[in-house]
């Protein structure tokens, strides 16, 4: 890189340069001692964090909250598919995330959104509605496709985050640290499939219902003003489970796995059947696929 | 002007500055990165043990089924039927008289799966018999294509862990072998339009 080289008239003397220089790496260090995100944490401050949020929860919700930090599993990459040739536009898997991810019932928040399309217009976002409410589903000459963070591989949500509080773990979630988040919204301009929500009021779930099983990069209960989205439901998975969206759809269309196991379900629909993805002119290389079983 | 061309400068040196004097840190911030990295979950069980599944068998032996949906109090069918002598004909039934068959009804009767001489077995073309537990081997008979996704757990749901043991379900779970076509069922409702919550008329 060439260095441009200041104007005559620019006075710049060596110590000059060095005092601005080491000013600027004062305020670097300076603002790195600050609070930290989860990945740069030392262990013992984390558990510290977590039992103070574990107190605070339980002072303010009335209930024990246990938050885990399960980091992601070695040799494991997630990836979903879903079978749009199956989907009957229940919304069982809307439901279900939000009770499994403690989802703020008033002001409603919902991480899975499900579209109805028509079948002569094939996979269409400009005509489609998520307010279809027959009788009952499936609608003849309609098809449905559930959308909800689809988990890119280079997601463009992390990239415009100003304060570094989202990004990708190893095992291919993209994540969100509520203590971190400023609320800017900037992400959710970002993602191009309306994934991301905001919590504009005081969210609001009632005690009974509230899931106490959390994650710290998850379902644990969220302050307004910030923004969240679907993790795969990473305190089920980072444990073995299946999401909770994949166990509820009585049709069976949602299938969950490790990418870089050869025998698992995923790599069988992507290696089998026919597999698309939403947006793909936009490159963000989305790890939730669609496919067409029959 | 001369001031605002100073700033310019004293800017760009700033960073250059900061580049240059932070390049150890930034090097080790992502050393540091990779250590504090946070606890590594207990693994389920290694990935893809349940999967393994020969030609007639059950989907693995990490895969547990729930029993066969009968009505209640139908089963063992003997109970009843090994007093009544066996009739292939096609006619309407004086019992069982909520099974409709709508699953290639034309060329095909009761006794095309259920075993005759022992009514709690079913059987294959071959004349195999097959329990009710393992029905999705009759189903397969036809449905190749749909077994062999079932085995692999592409097709019909599944529970459990991802990466150990899960639960299945049979294809009767789902489709009533007698009217096999997934019936429709009623939608939870829609979401509420952003004009009516926070900033619209609820808040």
């Amino acid at each position: 890189m060439t260095v441009p080289r200041p104007e005559n008239d620019l006075d710049l003397s060596r110590r000059k340069f060095v005092s601005v220089a080491a000013a600027a790496a004062a305020g670097w260090l300076l603002t790195s001692c600050g609070p930290k995100r989860l990945h740069d944490v030392p262990r013992d401050r984390l558990m510290e964090r977590i039992r103070e949020m574990e107190a605070k929860y339980a002072e303010e919700l009335g209930t024990a909250v246990t938050v885990s930090d399960a980091g992601p599993l070695p040799g494991v990459e997630f990836a979903y598919a879903l079978d749009i040739s199956r989907c009957i536009g229940c919304r069982r898997c809307v439901y279900a995330c939000v009770e499994e991810n403690n989802q703020s019932r008033d002001p409603q928040v919902q991480w899975i959104r499900v579209l109805s399309m028509e079948k002569e217009g094939g996979v269409d976002f400009s005509d489609s509605d998520p307010y279809y409410d027959p009788e009952t589903v499936p609608e003849e000459g309609h098809f449905y496709v559930p959308v909800q963070c689809q988990q890119c591989q280079n997601p463009p949500c992390t990239k415009v985050c100003p304060t570094g509080a989202t990004w990708t773990e190893p095992d291919g979630i993209v994540v969100i640290d509520y203590d971190w988040c400023i609320g800017c919204r900037y992400c959710m301009a970002a993602c191009p499939y309306g994934a991301r929500h905001f919590n504009w009021g005081e969210p609001h779930i009632p005690a009974e219902e509230l899931n106490t099983n959390t994650h710290y990069l998850g379902n644990r209960p969220r302050p307004k003003g910030v923004v969240e989205k679907c993790t795969f439901c990473i305190q089920r998975t980072r444990q073995g489970r299946y999401p909770a969206c994949v166990e509820v759809c009585p049709v069976g269309a949602r299938k969950f796995g490790n990418l870089l196991d050869p025998e698992s379900e995923i790599r069988y629909i992507l290696e089998n059947k026919r597999v698309l993805v939403l947006k793909e002119e936009l490159n963000t290389l989305p790890k939730f696929f669609y496919f067409y079983g029959t | 002007m001369p001031d605002t061309r100073e700033l310019q400068g004293a800017v760009t040196l700033v960073f250059l500055g900061a580049s240059l004097l932070l390049l150890p840190f930034l090097v080790s911030g992502c050393a540091s990165e990779e250590e504090a990295e946070v606890a590594v979950a207990q693994p389920g069980q290694v990935a893809g043990e349940g999967q393994t599944a020969g030609a007639g068998e059950a989907p693995g032996e990490h895969v547990e089924v729930p029993p066969p949906p009968f009505s209640p109090g139908i089963y063992p069918c003997s109970n009843c039927h090994s007093v009544f002598p066996a009739n292939p004909t096609r006619r309407t039934l004086g019992f069982h008289t909520e099974i409709v068959l709508r699953h290639d009804e034309e060329h095909r009767w009761c006794l095309d799966c259920h075993n005759a001489a022992d009514r709690d077995w079913l059987h294959l073309a071959s004349g195999e018999l097959v329990p009710f537990e393992e029905s999705y081997r009759l189903c397969g008979q036809c449905h190749g294509e749909k077994y062999r996704d079932w085995r692999v757990g592409v097709h019909g749901r599944r529970s459990g862990e991802w990466n150990g043991h899960k639960t299945y379900l049979l294809c009767a779970h789902c489709h009533d072998p007698h009217q096999p076509h997934f019936k429709p069922i009623e939608p939870m409702p829609p979401p509420i339009p952003p004009a009516e919550t926070v900033g619209g008329s609820q808040q």
